[in-house]
Formats: structure tokens, C-alpha cells, sequence
């Protein structure tokens, strides 16, 4: 029993049953596709969604954090361009990779800074706050480069995003590698159990002594880096710095965050729930590829899938209150 | 009028999905009585409110209006019969003034459903007259207190012409002053031959304002009892269904040295308070409802902004104005509002105890499990924490064992020295009431000082060895063990 409860993390089975759903849902629409086009189950195509997938998965566990500590973030588009361009302009400038991907998590972190400190210390909506920086991030980004994309004068630059190991894409491993790095941190970690605690009840949290405003500008910051790790990602496969990188992610990434079981109101659900919802919004949009559906459809399906996304976290909660009243009467049984 | 009760109910069950709420329960009630419904929480006066409400329906047995069959199929049709609910949650729109309040569901128009202003007001001051509320009727609800409110929900009922009212743990929120009056109504409501269905906890009330008392235990009848012929010692034991000897189990610790130190504290509710509490003491804050205890716990732990004057823990000051800094010197504390401010309500047990204390459990930042499962077993034990798991979702359990979790959250500190619990047994049943006094007279006695606030005078006087009584966000008194009755507290508080 203990042990069992040591794996999971410290919530209800409930998420995991969730999962199970979660997964299942992933697996019918892969089968469905490989049903409809022949292309789609061989191991370039999954290796080419995976690929694809990996800023996504790697913004997503950024967003989850910060979701599940009671806040959001809408500026993970705009810091796309934002944070990628001016890497790439360092990278320019001092002709240094390194030099350009620690450019764009610095600016990664600045903004994680500029965003928590906007919601900690001015106690702004982070809803509204980051609506703010999301249309801040992305204009500062077009009136620097008069929104022309800035070519890459750097060779190798290209490898981060479509380089591979083996048959491994480079952006997948690096995606992995984060993903259990904070399932870790989120599981076994004071970080992570603070995480939990102040995205579940601030209140509370205050009074048994955390300090709920270090703790939610920390995940600001952290969520944001890992922002700029997509950044890089994103940059590197696009093979220039655009302005217009990344518009419209924050829908896909929040979408799949909460598809993925996270609650909206914060402090319940699980990183493996996003990176699973991310997954399955990825493997949708590449059979619409594949089967040749008008792009224009895509924004369609993905509004669809928000929906019932966020009606799936009502009735989670729904049935959960159900479920709890009946056990809880029946134990003053 | 002719028959001589207003309601009855006869072999009424009420089941939920695989939960049996009420089992074969009856109730009645007289014209012109004030009829208790007392149990612990759980018991099932609630869902028996509700089916008299017309809330609910039942699963078998009758229900009686005035010796008429009846079966409610919505609240409407309970409120036309006369049958009035007040809940602890008031059901008053604050935005609306006293007068749209008490009128709004029958409000009286003219042609046209223009609505006759003044005869609205001219009604509701003579109600207001009436029920003893000296406020304007163009008086926004929210500007009242809630004391008020209540009054202006009775004057509602009045208006409605109701034959029944049912009052759901009335004085919860009211001062000595305030609940005399509304005896005071109960009583003039009575000799009118309305019936009145008082549920509440607090026996000394219960003793002073009804005339039968009803006891249900787990959903069933236990037995109805004049209260004339009844005393509170019986009464608790038809509640908790065996004798409890003794609730407040103060053995008392050897007093050491002072283990909390405020001086001349200052924030922006609270005024000019000293005070300390000494290892293997209990100290007690009495006072009415907003008098300043609950903000005063919150300066001295420093989730209020302390704007002057100085806390020591164990002699060493409070520097920050932070949490983490009170909980670090070795602060415990335990809200008054344990669903809001307490529990953790979507992580499971074992998250909830030590959530305050993860560092003492750790290496690197990383959670040992082994650590932490052991101490939180412990605590389990040690609190006799009725759990089947740890893994256990802390909302599943009854209140008690929600306030023994947070309690162990402090206890589980290793350098625990001063225990701050405000209201720590609100809303939980005799039982684990009394586990709790046990549990922290234990405390006493391992030489931690602890410091309550309660607004449950039998509390403060049997368990405390000093009394801090607060008014207006100051102290007004201090008293010693012995000094400290219930005339004295009321006295200094008013």
C-alpha cells in the first residue's frame, strides 16, 4: 500500500484513472489513423510527430508547473519569438551557438521574472497579467526586427532541431530528458510538493508556513526557461529567427496541459497527464496532414479540442465531488 | 387550526446511492414549540431539514402538514405551506437593500407589476420594529453585520407568513447581547403558535430556548425528551451514545519558561497587545466574534502585516514578516476555518501532516519517503487518526480526524515550542472533541505551550491556566485559573 503510494504522487488514483482514459483515447486515434492513411504508422511518421511534438512537450511541462501552482502563463507563444529571435541575433553577432542558446534562456528567465513578479509582488490576475506581456513580448520582438525573420549565419545551429541519435530526434531526447527530470522534481521534491501545496490552497499554505510568493515567482521562472528551451528548439527547426514563431502555442499548449487532466484552478493533476495530452493533440494534427485536410480546419479541430477539453475538467470535478460524498457518508457509517 | 401539531414525520428514510442517511426517523412538531433537532455532525438533522424543506424528497414514510399528507416536490411548495428554513449560509442577496430582502419573492405590486415602493417600506419597517432591528429598509444588506443579516432572514420568514421555522445552528456567528434577542423573538414567535425547529451544538442554549428536544445518532431516531426534564450530562449521552466521563481531561503540565514573548504588537486590526505563554501552559483568548483573536494569530505569525512591537519565540525575535520565519522558529499553528485555511483538500494525509515540516524529511531538497512515512505513521497512531490508508484524500475523513491531521502537522515539528490553535473544535462531534483536549493537554505536558482561541466559553475556562480576553482588537483583561466563569469572560468582552 505505502509503497504504491510512494510511486504515484501525492493525489488521488483518481488522475491516474484518468490517464488510463487519456491513453487509451491516444491509442484509438492512432489506430483510426493507420486505418485511414497508410503513411501514418510507419517510424519515420512517428519519429517525424515526436519531433515535431518536442517544443510542444517541453513548453507543456513548463505550462503544468505553472498551472498547477494556481496561475497561468498566455506569453509562451510570444516568448517563442521573443526569446528565439534575440538568440539568434547573438548568435550572429558573436558567430557562438552556446552563445546564442544562453541568450535565449537569460531572456527565458528574465521574462519568467518579469511575468512572476507581475503576479507575486503586484498581485495581478495571471491571466490578465500575461495577456499583458504576451502582446508586450511579441511587439517589442517585431519593432526590433521590423518583422523580418533574421536568417541563421551560424552552421550547426540546425542540428539541435533536426539532428537525430540513432533514429532518436535530437528535440525528443532532449524533451525526455526534462520531462522525467520534473517528474522527479514534481514527485520527490520539496519544489514539487510546494508546487502542489500552493496551487491546492494558498491560504493554507501561507499558514503552515510556505512562502507562497517565493514559491509561485520560482515556478514563473522555471516554467519560462523551459519556454525558452522550446524556444531554441522551435528556432533551431525553423532554421531562422521569426518574429511570428509561435503564435497562437499558448492555445495548443494550455489545451493540452488541461486535456491532459491538470485542473485549471490549480494544485490537482500530473506532469505524464499533459505530456500525454500534448501527444494527442500532435498526433490529431498530423493526420489531418497526412489525410490532406485544409489547414484551415486544424485551428477548427484544436478550438474543438479545448472544449471538450475543459468540459472533461468540469466533469472531473463534478464527479469527484459525487464520488467523495458518497464516501465520505459512507464512512461515518 | 384545529389539530394540534404543524408537522409530522413518521418511519422517514431517506437513502443515497449506497448510503443510508436516515433510517425509520420521526419527528414532530407542536403548534406554538421550540422544538431541538440535536446530534453530532453526520447524525442527519441536516437531511432532515431538507426533506422538510421540500428539498429533498424521502425514500419511504410519511410526511404530515397539519395532519394533511403531504409530499413536497420543491422548496416552493414547502414555503407556500408556511414552512420557512433558515440556513447557517444566509440566502440574502447582499446587494439588495433590507426591504427588497425580506420582499423580493412576494413583493407587493399594482397593475402592471409596478412595484408599491412605499408600502414595501412602510412593511418592512414595522417587521423591523418587531423583530428589534433598528436599521432603515433602504439599507443595503452587505453594510450589516451578520448578526443582522439573520435578523432580517427571520423578518423574511415573518413576512411570509410562516407557520414553521427551522433554524439551522442560529447563534454560530451572534454575541451574547444579540442571541438574547433573538430568544427573545423565538419566544414571541411561539406564543403566536408558530413552531420553531432549533438545530444546534450548544446544549446551554438548547436547555434555555426549546421545549422538547429530538436526538439522532447515525441517521436514526434516538428519542425525543422534555427539556425540562433533561440535563446536559443525558443529552450527550443520547448524542454520542455512551456516557463520556469527562470531556476536558487537564491533567496540566509543570510551567517553565516563557516560550512566546509579544510585546506592544500593533498591526492594522489588532492594537498595543502583550502577552506570553510559558512552556506547559495553556493559554486561553476569549472574546467576541471579531474582537481581533484570529487577526492577532495572524500578526504573530506574520501573515499580517505587524506594523509595530515585537514576537519572540523561545527569546529570539521575529525578524520577517513571514510565515516561514514563525513556522522556522518553532511556531505551530491551526486555523480557525479548517476547510479554507487548513486542509489540502485534493492531496492525500500524509501531504497534509508534512507539508510544514518537508525539510526535516529531506536530503538535498529531495523527500526521503522512508522519513516521512515513518514520522506520519507515527502521528497516525500516535493521534489515533482514523484513516484506512495515509494515501487517504484528507476530505474523506470526518471533521475530527481533518483537525487531528492538522494538528499533527504542528506536532510533527521536532522543534516545536508554541502551539497557536484557533477554534480547534469547531463543527466536530463530542468524541473527538474530547481526543483533542487529551491531545493537547499531552502537549502541556512535553513542555510546549499552547495557545487557544475559542469562542466556546466551557472551553476556555476548563482547559485554560490564564485567559486573555480581547474587545476591540485589545486586551481588556487577563485572568487566572479560577478567576475565569462565565460571567467574568461575557462581562470583559462586552
Amino acid at each position: 500500500m505505502d509503497q504504491q503510494a510512494g510511486r504515484s504522487n501525492a493525489f488521488s488514483n483518481l488522475l491516474r484513472m484518468d490517464q488510463s482514459a487519456l491513453l487509451i483515447a491516444l491509442f484509438v486515434i492512432c489506430g483510426i489513423l493507420s486505418f485511414l492513411s497508410p503513411v501514418f504508422f510507419s517510424s519515420n511518421n512517428i519519429m517525424n510527430i515526436l519531433r515535431q511534438a518536442s517544443p510542444n512537450l517541453i513548453a507543456a511541462t513548463g505550462m503544468a508547473l505553472i498551472i498547477l501552482s494556481g496561475e497561468i502563463d498566455l506569453s509562451v507563444g510570444s516568448l517563442q519569438a521573443f526569446a528565439g529571435v534575440l538568440g539568434v541575433m547573438a548568435m550572429n553577432r558573436t558567430g557562438s551557438i552556446f552563445m546564442g542558446v544562453v541568450v535565449t534562456l537569460a531572456v527565458g528567465c528574465g521574462a519568467g521574472f518579469f511575468n512572476g513578479f507581475l503576479v507575486t509582488k503586484l498581485k495581478l490576475n495571471s491571466l490578465i497579467a500575461t495577456l499583458g506581456t504576451m502582446a508586450i513580448f511579441r511587439g517589442v520582438i517585431m519593432v526590433i526586427t521590423q518583422a523580418v525573420s533574421q536568417p541563421i549565419r551560424v552552421k550547426g545551429f540546425s542540428e539541435i532541431g533536426m539532428g537525430s541519435i540513432g533514429i532518436f530526434p535530437i528535440p525528443l531526447l532532449i524533451a525526455i530528458l526534462l520531462i522525467l527530470f520534473f517528474y522527479f522534481v514534481l514527485n520527490n521534491t520539496i519544489f514539487g510538493r510546494y508546487i502542489y501545496a500552493v496551487g491546492g490552497n494558498k491560504d493554507a499554505s501561507t499558514l503552515a508556513g510556505l512562502s507562497v510568493t517565493r514559491i509561485k515567482l520560482m515556478v514563473f521562472v522555471v516554467g519560462n526557461i523551459l519556454f525558452a528551451v522550446s524556444a531554441v528548439i522551435l528556432t533551431s527547426r525553423l532554421d531562422s529567427g521569426q518574429p511570428i514563431a509561435g503564435s497562437g502555442m499558448e492555445m495548443t499548449v494550455i489545451a493540452a496541459v488541461i486535456l491532459g487532466g491538470v485542473s485549471l484552478s490549480g494544485g490537482s493533476g500530473s506532469l505524464i497527464g499533459a505530456i500525454i495530452g500534448v501527444l494527442i493533440l500532435n498526433v490529431l494534427q498530423n493526420g489531418l496532414v497526412l489525410m490532406d485536410v485544409n489547414t484551415f480546419y486544424h485551428d477548427i479541430v484544436r478550438g474543438v479540442v479545448i472544449i471538450v477539453a475543459v468540459y472533461l475538467d468540469v466533469q472531473r470535478k463534478a464527479s469527484a465531488e459525487i464520488r467523495l460524498l458518497k464516501e465520505s457518508q459512507a464512512m461515518l457509517k | 387550526m384545529g389539530y394540534d401539531s404543524w408537522i409530522e414525520l413518521k418511519g422517514i428514510s431517506k437513502y443515497f446511492p449506497g448510503v443510508h442517511a436516515l433510517d425509520n426517523v420521526r419527528f414532530d412538531l407542536r403548534k406554538g414549540e421550540v422544538h431541538a433537532l440535536m446530534g453530532e455532525n453526520g447524525a442527519g438533522k441536516s437531511t432532515l431539514i431538507k426533506i422538510i424543506s421540500g428539498l429533498y424528497d424521502y425514500s419511504s414514510g410519511n410526511l404530515f402538514f397539519e395532519g394533511e399528507k403531504v409530499a413536497f416536490r420543491s422548496p416552493q411548495e414547502a414555503i407556500r405551506k408556511g414552512i420557512s428554513v433558515i440556513y447557517q449560509e444566509l440566502n440574502l442577496i447582499p446587494n439588495m437593500s433590507i426591504a427588497e430582502n425580506i420582499y423580493f419573492s412576494h413583493l407587493p405590486a399594482g397593475r402592471l407589476g409596478v412595484i408599491n415602493k412605499e408600502k414595501v417600506h412602510s412593511d418592512t419597517r414595522e417587521l423591523l420594529r418587531y423583530i428589534g432591528l433598528d436599521e432603515n429598509p433602504r439599507t443595503l444588506l452587505k453594510t450589516l453585520p451578520i448578526a443582522k443579516q439573520q435578523l432580517v432572514e427571520i423578518a423574511k420568514a415573518i413576512s411570509m407568513d410562516a407557520k414553521v421555522i427551522v433554524m439551522d445552528e442560529p447563534t454560530s456567528a451572534l454575541s451574547p447581547a444579540e442571541i438574547k434577542n433573538l430568544f427573545r423573538v423565538i419566544r414571541d414567535l411561539k406564543a403566536k403558535g408558530c413552531g420553531v425547529v432549533y438545530v444546534s451544538h450548544k446544549l446551554d442554549e438548547v436547555l434555555e430556548v426549546t421545549d422538547r428536544v429530538t436526538v439522532l445518532r447515525d441517521g436514526k431516531y434516538v428519542g425525543t425528551v422534555d427539556t425540562r426534564g433533561t440535563d446536559q450530562q443525558q443529552l450527550i449521552s443520547m448524542m454520542v451514545g455512551r456516557e463520556l466521563k469527562d470531556l476536558y481531561p487537564k491533567q496540566g503540565g509543570e510551567v517553565g519558561e516563557v516560550v512566546l514573548n509579544v510585546e506592544n504588537l500593533c498591526s492594522y486590526h489588532v492594537r498595543d497587545i502583550s502577552f506570553h505563554v510559558r512552556a506547559g501552559e495553556i493559554v486561553g483568548f476569549s472574546g467576541l466574534m471579531g474582537a481581533g483573536r484570529t487577526e492577532l494569530t495572524h500578526a504573530i505569525i506574520g501573515s499580517d502585516k505587524r506594523l509595530s512591537g515585537r514576537v519572540e519565540v523561545g527569546g529570539v525575535p521575529l525578524e520577517k514578516n513571514e510565515t516561514s520565519e514563525a513556522h522556522l522558529r518553532g511556531i505551530g499553528y491551526v486555523p480557525e476555518n479548517r476547510k479554507e485555511q487548513g486542509i489540502f483538500s485534493n492531496a492525500n494525509i500524509k501531504f497534509n501532516i508534512t507539508i510544514s515540516s518537508l525539510k526535516g524529511f529531506s536530503s538535498f531538497a529531495k523527500i526521503s519517503r522512508g522519513k516521512e512515512m515513518g514520522a506520519v505513521n507515527g502521528m497516525v497512531d500516535k493521534l489515533g487518526i482514523k484513516t484506512p490508508s495515509v494515501s487517504q484524500l484528507i476530505q474523506k475523513l470526518s471533521g475530527g480526524n481533518q483537525q487531528k491531521v492538522i494538528l499533527a502537522r504542528s506536532l510533527v515539528k521536532e522543534d516545536l515550542k508554541v502551539l497557536i490553535v484557533d477554534e480547534p473544535t469547531r463543527g466536530i462531534d463530542i468524541g473527538a472533541k474530547a481526543e483533542i483536549y487529551t491531545i493537547l493537554d499531552q502537549l502541556t505536558q512535553q513542555g510546549i505551550g499552547v495557545l487557544i482561541i475559542s469562542s466556546e466559553m466551557a472551553e476556555i475556562i476548563s482547559m485554560c491556566d490564564r485567559v486573555y480576553i480581547m474587545k476591540h482588537g485589545r486586551i481588556s483583561a487577563e485572568l487566572r485559573k479560577g478567576e475565569a466563569t462565565q460571567e467574568v469572560l461575557l462581562e470583559k468582552a462586552i
